[in-house]
């Protein structure tokens, strides 16, 4: 499938329930909050691993949908991405100069890899500042309410050693923390460029792949912190080209959320305590997709 | 403002890194010039024009954030990636394995808004149908309308910047009134025709307004 032709803001909301969206190492694990505001947040990153790790679920090794930064590689997995490559056997005794060869490594790359095409990568094969940019950009996600945390105090019947039991006379009980945010919906907003997707050879059905990503990747990212998240609205603005047809900041504004019951509400505690509202008078020649 | 643009650009957060303090980042007070040129870059650019950064309008206090994350301490490197194909042996990346995986703090900037006042130079590469007028009027009608190349953003892809073409009277900066003050040596641009040579100047802020020009002339001689 081609490459993209078309420009795309998007608008994100997912949510979570008694669980710890991200985790903050300079806080105890604590869920990260804005200091200022005290609105929850979730970075860009937390958030691309997710999607690295569902397109990687999704699509199985399949070629050129390797996935470069993967949790825990198993390195025989890749063995397959090689086979396309053929074409830069002969030569290469020496590393290659800058110039076509670093481009083809570059592109081989970006062939193989579905994260190194759409998020990018840092990788010395490429001419310019050996970086490769990416189309997909992603924003902190920021929690539409400030949020709460609670520290949740548990305890294992059982110690790791002896010498923990020897201590205890055989009680043997060890007390450990997790915290929770009770609820919060967050709101991440992102960018598709078509422009860089020229350069990594992003396609359509890299495009719909990453929408789908994003739909489904908290499904299969359950564990005992996570509590239940899960995606809730996927707002896609298409532009009708590659640079766009308004400001994003514009198109972002004409979504907003609300507290079902006002400013005097108790605190939200599901996604049923906010709505959301959709200005739908875009400019004529953006498209707003609403996915979920 | 013959041939200069005025660009309203703002976001959440910014790390203009400092060079010094690159492996927990460290960002600079400010927009470096070479950030403001990477922001009009995004929106237009052509290999006839050179953008040139004439003062930097600081709307917001200064106020820095920390945020730590997990990141990567490695980068593909290109032995590995030419060896693979080669030997058609499997690509060794591990970049997500305990071992390469770092945790770093950004002390990043918050809530920042500037007004980029640049002007362009027709480079070498310019032919004989560029001008001016013709490239101002591209970059012009793309700024007013939200067209941009890719996503500009403040230092980091991760902060992406809002922009809006600024035609009326300049926003009054919050630090109107504050006190002169030296920003001491910033990050001007990476000379990429000169083997990736960094340049610094030494600028002050004054009523919430960087003349980058005039200290990056001082700066020079």
């Amino acid at each position: 499938m081609g490459i993209i032709d078309n420009r795309y803001d998007f608008v994100f909301f997912f949510d979570v329930e008694f669980g710890n969206p991200n985790g903050d190492p300079d806080a105890g694990n604590m869920p990260r909050i804005d200091p200022e505001t005290g609105f929850g947040l979730v970075t860009d990153v937390c958030l691309k691993r997710k999607v690295r790790n569902y397109v990687e679920l999704r699509k199985g090794g399949q070629e050129g949908f390797n996935i470069y930064v993967r949790e825990k590689a198993v390195l025989n997995d890749q063995h397959r991405m090689a086979y396309t490559a053929c074409d830069l056997e002969p030569q290469s005794r020496k590393p290659p100069k800058c110039g076509d060869d670093s481009r083809r490594l570059t592109e081989w790359m970006c062939a193989n890899f579905y994260d190194v095409r759409s998020f990018g990568a840092v990788m010395t094969t490429e001419v310019n500042c050996g970086q490769v940019r990416g189309p997909v950009q992603f924003t902190f996600a920021r929690s539409v309410d400030a949020i709460v945390p609670q520290e949740v105090k548990i305890i294992r019947m059982a110690v790791t050693t002896s010498k923990e039991a020897d201590v205890q006379h055989g009680e043997n009980r060890t007390m450990g923390s997790k915290y929770v945010v009770p609820y919060a919906l967050y709101r991440m907003e992102g960018f598709v460029s078509a422009a860089l997707a020229a350069q990594t050879g992003f396609s359509e059905e890299d495009v719909a792949l990453l929408w789908e990503s994003l739909l489904n990747m908290f499904e299969h990212d359950r564990s005992a912190a996570r509590g239940k998240m899960a995606a809730r609205k996927l707002f896609i603005f298409r532009h009708d080209n590659k640079l766009g047809n308004a400001h994003a900041h514009v198109l972002f504004n004409t979504i907003t959320v609300e507290s079902v019951g006002g400013a005097e509400a108790v605190p939200a505690r599901s996604y049923a305590d906010y709505r959301l509202h959709i200005k739908k008078d875009l400019p004529g020649s953006v498209t707003l997709l609403e996915k979920l | 403002m013959a041939h200069g643009i005025r660009l309203l650009v703002w976001g959440e957060y910014a790390c203009f890194t400092r060079p010094e303090m690159k492996v927990e980042r460290v960002s600079y007070e400010v927009m470096t010039p070479s950030a403001a040129r990477g922001i009009l870059e995004a929106i237009y650019w052509k290999p006839a024009i050179r953008w040139v950064v004439i003062r930097i309008g600081v709307l917001n206090p200064i106020v820095f954030d920390s945020i730590r994350r997990n990141e990567v301490g490695e980068t593909v490197s290109k032995d590995k990636v030419v060896q693979a194909l080669k030997h058609k042996k499997p690509l060794e990346l591990v970049a997500n394995d305990v071992r390469v995986r770092q945790q770093r703090t950004s002390l990043v900037l918050r809530n920042v808004a500037y007004v980029i006042e640049a002007r362009f130079e027709l480079t070498e590469r310019a032919g004989p149908d560029d001008s001016f007028g013709k490239h101002l009027d591209c970059f012009n009608r793309r700024a007013r309308t939200g067209k941009c190349f890719h996503r500009p953003y403040l230092g980091c892809r991760e902060f992406p910047a809002h922009f809006e073409l600024l035609e009326g009277t300049m926003p009054v900066s919050k630090l109107w009134d504050h006190p002169s003050r030296d920003l001491g040596v910033m990050l001007y641009d990476i000379d990429f025709s000169d083997d990736m040579t960094p340049l610094f100047y030494h600028p002050r802020i004054e009523g919430g307004v960087i003349e980058v020009a005039r200290y990056w002339k001082e700066s020079r001689q």
